[in-house]
């Protein structure tokens, strides 16, 4: 039998706050972006799945980065209006408290990662992607370090409470935790740890990330636990519930090559940005919105059982390309096959049937409308 | 009698007689997780000893089984295709992979027995 990836050695890494935590609990541990991260517990991928689905699952995420950035003025507004110049997301329309999804870009429309930026009142706060986040900090720094104060909050565990019953587990500490708008911030304690709440998560279900301090994270991580509901869940089911949520993963469904036109995220253009511009890559940005992009990111659903994997060749019924698979797998909700990829704009419509190519077999497949499970947000 | 070896991949092959059943190792499964298709090879399908001849994908990722000797495929366990959890459950029993005459007895001599496959865990470890 082939190895699989996971067991591959890699040098130095990184470990989180809770590492001892995750190695008490018998997790696999795996490298990731740097990171030795659990990507599953004994309890395995299928249940973590199926449990944060039905009642809540804690994840760690203190791999991602946590930013701080502060303009010249007392309110996010300098910061926002700064940071507006790198990505096409509407930052200074964002009220005090509240987050929004955006993307960093480069100068031909393509993604350089994806982030949360959040309006902490007298700052901003930002979380990007691990594999990312180094890149992401010179970037910044060479373009506005001139005019924002940048700081890594790299003393912070980033933790994700995901799933129907989170809001009422979270409330048990933080009772105003329940009445949190979806997409929004708020400062608390939780037993009397300082906490950064958000409503937000990675999954398709309602829940929060929970920035602590380090030295606080394992308290934090216990105490929720300790929960009946509460389950810990490693990287395995954050992948198969994101995808299932039809999220993109950075360096996969999104990256340099991709512009958010294409990737199906024109969504985070906001209305004013998009006739203003003053972010990379507009001229790219208002050319696709205005007349199409040439290939558009799809959701996959293959015919029978077999999974179709990232980098799967596409093709239509004479066998031409249309693209590839950009991340698939197996749905445990779904109880199927499900993938995500790039195809040719014509054949991008739901319902149109394509074949996926499978270890040189043909491997029937139509294109559908993402996502594949009914997102689960807290609507208030 | 029936006689059980392994190999260092974590296939096992239970010999009775000319005909050999092959699948993978509790170990392998439990390395794999949680285990949601199985492509099985065709009856009729000559393989080689090493070669590929069944896949089998983990909700993570897909990895190949080899065949533990050379042969023709006789049989393979369909009921996997409905339920291939029933590798994880039953490894080394119901998670049966294919039946293949087997080619070359000698070529059995160069694998593990329980023993040694078990020592070969040891040094992984």
């Amino acid at each position: 039998m082939s190895e699989t990836p996971d067991t591959l050695v890699e040098p130095a890494l990184a470990r989180t706050p809770l590492d001892a935590l995750h190695r008490e609990l018998g997790a696999r541990l795996v490298p990731f972006a740097g990171y030795d991260m659990p990507v599953q517990y004994p309890t395995g991928i299928l249940k973590e799945h199926l449990h944060t689905r039905s009642q809540a699952g804690l994840f760690d995420v203190s791999h991602m980065g946590q930013l701080r950035l502060c303009g010249r003025a007392a309110d996010a507004a300098a910061a926002a209006a700064a940071l507006e110049t790198l990505v096409p997301g509407d930052l200074l329309g964002l009220a005090p408290g509240r987050m929004r999804y955006t993307l960093l870009l480069n100068d031909g429309g393509g993604i350089l990662d994806d982030l949360m930026v959040t309006n902490a009142g007298d700052h901003l706060f930002v979380v990007v992607n691990a594999a990312c986040k180094h890149a992401d900090l010179a970037h910044l720094q060479e373009r506005l370090g001139d005019r924002v104060a940048i700081e890594v909050l790299a003393d912070r565990a980033l933790l994700a409470l995901q799933g129907p019953a989170a809001a009422a587990v979270l409330a048990r500490f933080v009772p105003a935790a329940a009445a949190m708008p979806f997409m929004s911030y708020a400062e608390a304690r939780l037993r009397g740890i300082p906490v950064l709440l958000t409503r937000s998560g990675y999954t398709g279900e309602d829940g929060y990330e929970i920035s602590v301090a380090d030295d606080r994270a394992e308290t934090v991580a216990r105490l929720l636990l300790a929960e009946p509901e509460v389950a810990p869940i490693g990287l395995g089911a954050r992948d198969s519930l994101r995808l299932e949520a039809g999220l993109c993963l950075y360096g996969h469904d999104i990256d340099r090559t991709t512009t958010p036109v294409e990737a199906g995220l024109s969504w985070t253009l906001g209305r004013r940005r998009r006739s203003e511009g003053g972010f990379p890559g507009f001229a790219t940005i208002r050319d696709h919105l205005d007349h199409g992009p040439t290939r558009r990111r799809v959701g996959l659903r293959p015919d029978g059982r077999a999974p179709a994997r990232e980098g799967t060749g596409i093709v239509d019924g004479g066998g031409r390309p249309l693209g590839h698979v950009t991340s698939g797998g197996f749905g445990p909700t779904v109880g199927g096959p499900i993938a995500m990829g790039y195809v040719a704009s014509a054949g991008a419509t739901p319902d149109t049937p394509v074949t996926l190519v499978v270890r040189g077999k043909p491997l029937p497949a139509r294109v559908v409308t993402l996502p594949f499970v009914r997102q689960n947000y807290y609507r208030g | 009698m029936s006689l059980i070896k392994f190999t260092k991949d974590h296939e096992w092959i239970r010999v009775e007689g000319e005909v050999g059943t092959v699948g993978i190792t509790n170990h392998a499964q439990h390395a794999l997780g949680d285990i949601v298709f199985v492509e099985l090879p065709e009856i009729g399908r000559e393989v080689v000893q090493g070669g590929e001849a069944a896949v089998v994908e983990s909700v993570k990722a897909a990895s190949e089984v080899y065949a533990p000797v050379d042969g023709e495929v006789i049989a393979v366990n369909q009921a996997l295709i409905e339920e291939p959890a029933r590798v994880n459950t039953d490894p080394q029993g119901d998670g049966w992979f294919f039946r293949l005459t087997i080619a070359d007895p000698a070529q059995l001599e160069a694998l593990m027995d329980e023993t040694a496959y078990q020592s070969h865990l040891e040094d992984l470890a």
